[in-house]
């Protein structure tokens, strides 16, 4: 009756959500547990552990630890660094920022985390251009009146130390381990190894075991709860690194800006290697240069602008030159590369990825960390329910609501950026030609502006 | 598609302990079940025999109606084989149990916001805390599991006790569940004895088309019952969808569950069954319709009451005894009934014919 020792694969059915619902079906995952153990219930079982304590996993800490449905239960945070705290902005600004949507402020200032983050340091802005380098065209976002926020500027370091702030709150719901490396995973077997622990188990870098019915895994874009787990991911790199600084700009003085650029690799090297004036010009000459327009495309541009004018007199909005880029933060210039990344697959039995170990984007669009704070809202409403209704919140059943939902928002915006970064890599004509008249075009409708914004604001 | 009423087997086979099941044999903590089983053996070996008979000669439907009301005690023991052989997949979540699986969908908010409507407000976390519940014919557990984990503590019960066992060793694992969930492989009849007026719920799920006396058996929870407690049903009714549907295309013609699980002559309509809680002292208070959609193995709440059906009904406080007899009531309507005498006339019948069996 009890399983044979050693790996096993389950086979697997196709796990499709349709419209009208489908066949709730096992996934496989490799056991790596070779003995069976006793069946003593043991007191050291947590509800929940989220491996990896970033803006995503104390985001998600902190919205199970506030859920109603969920009091009682007992979850801990694992991360591998230092506890961030701060208790005031710092001087230097950070390199490290994201654009906070108001779906995520949302979310944020529900957990009480947004007070802080106001208090701290947050920039909201209310438009948005986009130009392009090989012709006149540009896109501009705002919302209707400049009065409304589209989105906000925060720097990484805050979100976290402001979330961190509001765990202290919940020190006696949620636990929290810093300095603590995880090495290895081990999964549950299935049903009929009845006798065998059921939970997963999370084997620390001290040699301590701790079993949990529900692991989140925040880890980032090489998770290791990912990798362990087998999860097939689709994922490729850009020839791209990204360069982020920190700018101060001529307009006003103490006006500081943050800098990505997308540029290869061997460009991206250059640029942290040269002094912070060529840095500067660098970055002032990307701006305004024109060396890269043709005739061609300029002529078909401007032809269908004035034929965009024609049709809707007040299509397009007034155009802001790019900024005069003074000077550079000091220290402030680092380089990553870039990719993209989307595990086919966002849970398994008592396994759930959220944030960047479940998709990773490019940072053209600002949207890494709002998909990630969409998951954690989207998991911590569903083990909510979970709780209510009495389920094991490692069960399949709800899990799959949250990966359909998330995967059905996720993939279009990742194919989007995915699609606009490719559109946006090449100087070739026909692809300028298209990108130009596209973004006119786009730029005259109001409608689909707004729909873009609402779908990246969520 | 049906199979949670097939699931429902395994819980519903109720009989006194003479005839507990023989497969218990080398179970050792049932010493003194094995004595009474030894004691009536011939009486259980006569039944069975009898039963084979019946099926062999094609008339089984009719004369298991037929043994349903002369036998003096709820458990079947066909039923009980066919469970035994079962208990190892209880906990499949895409085996044989799925729909009763999925059915906790429906079932577990129905017995949840129940209890919250009739009982004072209970920390959110845990909405029952407090509150004793009897899970009738538990099986492996997978009604008792959740409501334990809500704040209840829940007693399963089930003559099975491969099934039991299985339970047992689900549970053993969550310290949370080890303080609210304990299982008992017994009956309900026995039960009955010992812990009168112990419970605030009692629930029987997809238990009443499986018994061999409904009688009884209702009586039975009538008397573990507080006061004001609730009784949860949820069971099959008798039309000619319920034949199409769990008969034919269940058995026959998809083979969702194997031949011979269902006995249409077993299940009971929900007018049967009100007529029989309110003439044993209780009051209905609600009843609704389930679907079971089987190409996504989900279940819904439903209008009609044609094939699946969830019931809930309340026992009545005692009340000062009233001279007047209301003439009884048909189908739907929960009008309260408070016959003092013939409640109590009930109960010393049901005891009467409780001790005499003994």
């Amino acid at each position: 009756m009890l399983a044979a020792a050693g790996v096993w694969r389950r086979c697997i059915n196709i796990t499709i959500r349709s419209l009208n619902g489908a066949k709730v079906v096992t996934r496989g995952f490799v056991s790596s547990e070779n003995a069976e153990e006793s069946g003593k219930a043991d007191s050291d079982v947590y509800d929940i552990i989220i491996s990896g304590g970033g803006m995503v996993g104390t985001a998600m800490a902190c919205s199970v630890g506030f859920d109603p449905n969920l009091q009682g239960s007992k979850i801990l945070l694992l991360e591998a660094g230092s506890k961030k705290e701060m208790d005031k902005a710092p001087d230097v600004y950070s390199t490290r920022v994201s654009s906070i949507s108001p779906g995520s402020a949302t979310l944020l200032s529900g957990l009480g985390a947004w007070d802080h983050i106001v208090n701290l340091r947050c920039k909201p802005y209310q438009k948005m251009q986009v130009w392009d380098a090989c012709s006149d065209a540009l896109i501009t976002f705002d919302k209707e009146n400049l009065q409304d926020e589209m989105a906000y500027v925060v720097e990484n370091d805050v979100i976290v130390a402001a979330l961190t702030k509001q765990l202290h709150a919940l020190s006696d719901q949620v636990e929290v381990q810093y300095r603590t490396k995880v090495v290895k995973y081990t999964w549950p077997r299935p049903y009929h190894a009845v006798t065998s622990i059921p939970w997963v188990k999370v084997t620390l870098a001290d040699g301590r075991t701790l079993k949990t019915k529900l692991l989140i895994g925040a880890d980032g874009s090489n998770s290791m709860v990912r990798r362990e787990a087998g999860i097939p991911t689709v994922k490729w790199n850009y020839d791209q690194s990204a360069v982020v600084a920190v700018l101060h700009l001529s307009e006003l003085s103490d006006r500081e800006s943050s800098l990505v650029w997308s540029t290869s690799h061997q460009h991206a090297e250059e640029l942290l290697q040269m002094d912070e004036e060529s840095f500067v010009d660098a970055i002032n000459s990307a701006f305004w240069s024109n060396e890269n327009q043709s005739e061609l495309v300029e002529a078909a541009g401007s032809l269908f602008r004035a034929a965009l004018s024609f049709l809707m007199p007040d299509g397009t909005s007034t155009r802001q030159l790019p900024p005069s880029v003074a000077g550079v933060g000091p220290k402030s210039r680092v380089m990553f590369p870039l990719g993209m990344g989307h595990a086919s697959e966002y849970i398994r039995h008592r396994v759930a990825l959220i944030g960047d170990a479940a998709h990773r984007v490019h940072p053209l669009a600002g949207q890494g960390a709002n998909l990630g704070f969409g998951d954690v809202s989207c998991l911590a409403r569903v083990l909510s329910q979970a709780a209510f209704n009495g389920k094991d919140l490692g069960e399949m059943q709800h899990l799959l609501e949250y990966e359909t939902e998330r995967q059905r928002h996720n993939l279009p915006m990742m194919a989007a950026t995915d699609l606009m970064k490719r559109l946006y890599s090449t100087n070739a004509a026909p692809m300028v030609l298209l990108r130009t008249l596209g973004i006119q075009a786009t730029n005259a409708l109001p409608p689909l502006k707004e729909q873009i914004i609402a779908y990246a604001s969520k | 598609m049906y199979c949670n009423t097939f699931g429902r087997f395994a819980c519903r086979v109720f009989r006194e302990s003479r005839f507990q099941c023989p497969m218990n044999k080398g179970q050792g903590t049932m010493s003194k079940r094995l004595a009474t089983w030894t004691s009536c053996k011939h009486y259980k070996q006569f039944l069975e025999r009898h039963l084979s008979n019946l099926k062999f000669m094609g008339v089984a439907t009719r004369l298991v109606q037929h043994v349903r009301t002369v036998s003096h005690s709820t458990l079947d023991p066909a039923e009980v084989r066919k469970f035994q052989a079962m208990a190892n997949k209880w906990w499949d979540l895409q085996g044989d149990f799925a729909a009763l699986h999925s059915l906790n969908d429906l079932r577990v908010p129905f017995i949840r916001d129940n209890l919250l409507n009739v009982h004072s407000v209970h920390p959110i976390s845990k909405p029952l805390a407090g509150l004793r519940i009897l899970d009738v014919g538990c099986g492996g557990g997978l009604l008792t599991e959740p409501l334990g984990r809500l704040g209840a503590v829940v007693l399963g019960i089930d003559p099975v006790e491969d099934n039991v066992r299985i339970a047992e060793l689900h549970a053993s694992h969550d310290p949370v569940l080890q303080d609210h969930v304990q299982y008992r492989a017994c009956t309900l009849e026995e039960l009955a004895d010992e812990e009168e007026e112990h419970f605030d719920a009692v629930l029987a799920s997809e238990v009443l088309e499986h018994l061999a006396d409904l009688d009884t058996f209702i009586h039975c929870c009538h008397c573990v019952l507080k006061p004001g407690g609730s009784l949860f049903i949820t069971t099959i009714n008798r039309t000619q969808l319920s034949y199409v549907s769990s008969i034919v295309l269940a058995e026959w013609l998809l083979r969702i569950v194997p031949g011979g699980t269902h006995d249409w002559d077993k299940f009971i309509t929900p007018v049967e069954l009100e007529r029989l809680l309110e003439s044993s002292g209780f009051c209905v208070e609600s009843l609704r319709g389930m679907f079971y959609n089987p190409a996504c193995g989900a279940w819904s709440w439903q209008k009609s009451t044609a094939v699946n059906y969830a019931l809930h009904a309340l026992k009545q406080r005692a009340e000062p005894q009233q001279d007047h007899i209301q003439p009884e009531s048909d189908g739907l309507d929960a009008s309260a009934h408070t016959d003092g005498p013939h409640q109590y006339n009930i109960r010393t019948a049901g005891r009467d014919t409780h001790t005499h069996t003994t």
